[in-house]
């Protein structure tokens, strides 16, 4: 077997060890959480008798041990359990199932992170690219100021800010992105223009610099230097002696910004009402509605492995020592 | 390409008082102090000097090249009748790869890791369209054959990591005479060789220059393999020509004292000792890292007392495994190791804190060795207080003794490793060896990374305190002159294997076992014939 794919069939399978790791600790941060789903849901009047036989119905009274096996069981199967809120003191259950929950608002996530991906990350490698090329010269500068402005403004502060020029004061693209499975594509790419705009404003910093940095790292190489000495021109230098050599750097920090497309955006899903998987699990954390927060919680642990593996496995097939061993 | 414009009486380059400076320190410093070269084409001249004399600086200068940070101040270089300085750099990159092409210290480092080295050695050649791809491949492997390189129609299809350090250098030397320059730069291209490989480089680089009547400018700081290269040789030192002579001239007569110092090493010569006190045995050592291939192969080798017993071997010859075996560093797989004739536990774990104290290391790069936010009085005073268990007023009172021990005198305890001078923080590494107080130290290429006047200091230094204090040295050298001048036992090293051991006397005399034979007739001589003689004897 080539040792390539054996290499990452290595890091596949840390991943899925990685992954059921994780799977322990959202398990048991979820016992951690103060206070009781019955309580709250029954309030402080409930009898003591009620709030028991609640937690009997949905299974709380068992061991901590016997819960997580159901649940590992079940989702290996598919099954993210059912939601607990629905459910209340009437005693009617209107509960529905998490992946049912989960997966309209992960599909809207995507579509977002999507959108923001496609226009950032090869807007910062040509940022990167051009500023390693053009160093300290005026575009360099300018390039790298503008990028740590945007990254240094919270995220709400560059949404509102956007909501300002673009949907208030030049009424262009809308304040809200307010999309259900009904809206077609034209339209959803249309309201979550300002999002993604967000988005991309606050990740093209971090990967630009890195881009740049990571090139720029190797223009003191020996190689660089006999580059130049065989009269390559600094744009030959960069693309074809500096960057072959940078992949892997670079694709561990766009992975890790993609990665924060997915999970980290909550904050600019409250601003522009945008009904991603983010604002769901919030909801969930405050209702106590352990099933949801745990599948969300797991689809997050998902995407960071998923990309962090890709990444791993971009620095290894752009390796030349690795892809042509002696 | 060569363009022919050239009138008889007009030298290929001619460098006029050039000048150039260096930024560091906050300040411009001079580098080149106003060097006159005149070079016609088809000769050699040979660039020689100590690290800092400006002598990779000059050869890129001669290609109208100055690296980041510096700068030229003044003078003219005309290459070809064309002015290089002030040249617009789309002009001069019209010349690089092309008319003057470079060779590199360290091929291994100077090709791309990402590309095919045939794509490389083309590269310019291509990008000039003196010919398409297919017909610069094909010279491309020509060239290989040439230059004796092995499966010469397929090598270039591999990769850098894919091919030996002397292989990498010829594909080099092909890749600079692929567009038939008018002028190459060889900056120390053999230094990172070894000798047998060195010999073989050599004679490839010697042999193509000539068939192409290619002007050359061949850069070293060893005076034995310039021999060999140069039709003249000029010394550099601080930045300014000490002389220049034909090579003959050059050998027989130097007239300077400098030039006379450049090959001083090779006048220290101590008288061997024989002696049977054995203080350190291997018995039938085998080694190897994470269980593959036998690096140390049945390897026996005895140390006596009180002496200098020097390990010679190219690299992957095992030596410096051995020495990691000895320290325990690399647990041995077979055999045992007897100190004072009493087994040493295999693991550095399992030994005690006074094994550990008796056997000591010295390593080549003193840059590495010593933690740079240390002062010189931590770095010695660490052994002293780890082994010997000194107060800070012993520990200080023996710091400076150990100081002036190695001849620096006791304002050196404040000073950090970036304020030393490369011999300096050799010294102080043999210092702090000796701190604690050791029966062996094991010596590890120490001298290979420094000039040679500095190295003679650093060999008389450690006879000096053999002879104080009864220490014994395992000298770890790939340099046969180091060898003939410290040794009183030397064994030889192939591949894991001890090839011989023996006094200085009877290693150096015939006959030699073969691979001896091979490594001693290798090493360079001070005559310019040696080249061809030996080439010609081996064949």
């Amino acid at each position: 077997m080539h040792p390539v794919i054996k290499t990452v069939l290595g890091r596949l399978a840390m991943g899925v060890l990685t992954l059921f790791a994780v799977s322990l600790i959202i398990f048991s941060s979820m016992e951690l959480l103060p206070g009781d789903f019955g309580q709250a849901i029954l309030g402080q009047a409930a009898l003591p008798e009620t709030v028991a036989a609640f937690r009997r119905e949905l299974g709380l009274d068992q061991p901590a041990i016997v819960r997580y096996w159901q649940w590992v069981t079940a989702v290996l199967q598919g099954d993210l359990g059912t939601s607990f809120s629905g459910r209340n003191a009437s005693g009617v259950d209107r509960s529905r199932e998490v992946v049912d929950l989960v997966l309209p608002r992960l599909r809207n996530t995507l579509f977002l992170a999507s959108i923001a991906a496609l226009i950032a990350v090869p807007l910062s490698l040509l940022l990167g690219v051009t500023t390693a090329l053009y160093r300290n010269t005026f575009y360099d500068r300018s390039v790298n100021m503008a990028t740590l402005t945007t990254i240094s403004f919270p995220e709400f502060f560059v949404a509102y800010l956007l909501i300002l020029f673009f949907a208030s004061l030049y009424p262009i693209f809308p304040s809200l992105a307010n999309v259900d499975s009904d809206t077609l594509f034209g339209e959803r790419l249309y309201r979550a223009a300002l999002p993604a705009l967000t988005l991309t404003l606050v990740i093209v910093a971090h990967m630009m610099r890195m881009t740049r940095a990571a090139i720029i790292n190797l223009l003191a190489s020996p190689y660089i230097q006999m580059a130049r000495l065989s009269g390559a021109s600094s744009a030959e230098v960069i693309l074809k002696h500096a960057l072959p050599n940078a992949w892997a750097p670079i694709a561990t920090v766009i992975a890790f910004n993609l990665a924060y497309l997915v999970v980290g955006v909550v904050v600019v899903e409250v601003v522009f009402v945008y009904p991603g998987i983010g604002q769901l699990m919030v909801d969930a954390v405050a209702m106590r509605d352990i099933p949801v927060v745990q599948g969300c919680a797991l689809i997050f642990a998902v995407t960071y492995i998923l990309l962090n593996l890709l990444a791993d496995i971009i620095g290894i097939i752009t390796n030349p020592r690795l892809l042509h061993p002696r | 390409m060569s363009n022919k414009k050239t009138t008889k009486n007009q030298s290929l380059l001619e460098i006029k008082d050039l000048k150039i400076e260096g930024f560091s320190d906050e300040f411009w410093h001079p580098i080149i102090k106003g060097i006159n070269v005149k070079l016609q084409r088809g000769e050699v001249m040979g660039l020689i000097g100590e690290s800092g004399a400006g002598k990779s600086t000059l050869g890129l200068a001669a290609m109208g090249y100055t690296q980041p940070g510096c700068r030229i101040t003044g003078g003219s270089i005309s290459f070809d009748g064309q002015e290089l300085i002030g040249m617009p750099e789309h002009k001069k990159r019209k010349l690089w790869g092309t008319r003057i092409t470079y060779v590199a210290q360290s091929a291994a480092a100077s090709f791309n890791p990402a590309h095919r080295l045939i794509n490389q050695a083309t590269a310019a050649k291509i990008r000039a369209k003196i010919s398409d791809e297919k017909s610069a491949k094909e010279d491309a492997r020509e060239l290989f054959k040439t230059l004796q390189l092995p499966e010469h129609n397929t090598i270039g299809d591999r990769y850098p990591h894919q091919v030996s350090g002397g292989q990498l250098q010829r594909v080099m030397t092909a890749m600079a005479m692929s567009p038939r320059p008018d002028l190459i730069i060889f900056d120390e291209p053999t230094t990172a060789l070894d000798v047998t490989t060195q010999v073989e480089v050599l004679a490839a680089m010697k042999d193509i220059v000539k068939e192409f009547n290619t002007a050359a400018i061949y850069i070293t700081h060893d005076l034995a393999v310039v021999a060999q290269m140069a039709d003249f040789i000029k010394v550099l030192r601080y930045g300014e020509e000490v002389e220049q002579a034909n090579t003959r001239i050059m050998l027989d007569t130097p007239e300077k004292e400098y030039t006379k110092s450049l090959w001083s090493v090779r006048s220290i010569n101590k008288k061997e000792e024989k002696s049977d006190d054995i203080v350190l045995s291997l018995k039938n050592i085998d080694a190897s890292y994470g269980g593959g291939i036998k690096v140390l192969d049945d390897v026996s080798i005895n140390v006596s007392r009180g002496k200098t017993l020097a390990v010679v071997g190219e690299s992957g010859s095992g030596k410096s495994t051995a020495a990691r075996v000895i320290t325990g560093l690399l647990p041995q797989q077979n055999g045992q190791i007897l100190f004072n004739n009493i087994e040493l536990p295999k693991t550095l774990r399992g030994r005690s804190k006074d094994q550990k104290r008796q056997i000591q290391m010295i390593y080549q790069m003193a840059d590495t060795a010593m933690n740079p936010k240390q002062t010189v009085g931590e770095i010695i005073g660490r052994p002293l207080e780890f082994y010997l268990n000194l107060n800070a007023n012993e520990k200080e009172k023996r710091t400076i003794e150990l100081l002036e021990l190695i001849e620096l005198d006791e304002t050196f305890i404040d000073r950090l490793p970036s304020e030393l001078s490369g011999g300096q923080k050799q010294r102080i590494c043999i210092a702090r060896a000796i701190a604690a107080d050791p029966e062996v130290i094991i010596c590890d290429e120490v001298t290979s990374a420094l000039d040679q006047i500095v190295q003679e200091g650093i060999l008389k230094l450690l006879m000096k305190l053999q002879k104080e204090l009864g220490i014994t040295y395992i000298f770890i050298t790939h340099d046969i002159s180091t060898v003939k001048a410290i040794s009183d036992e030397v064994v030889v090293m192939f591949q894991g294997k001890v090839v011989e051991q023996g006094l200085k006397s009877q290693i150096f005399s015939p006959p030699h076992p073969k691979y001896t034979e091979l490594l001693l007739s290798s090493v360079p001589e001070m005559d310019p014939d040696w080249l061809s003689n030996l080439i010609s004897s081996r064949n």
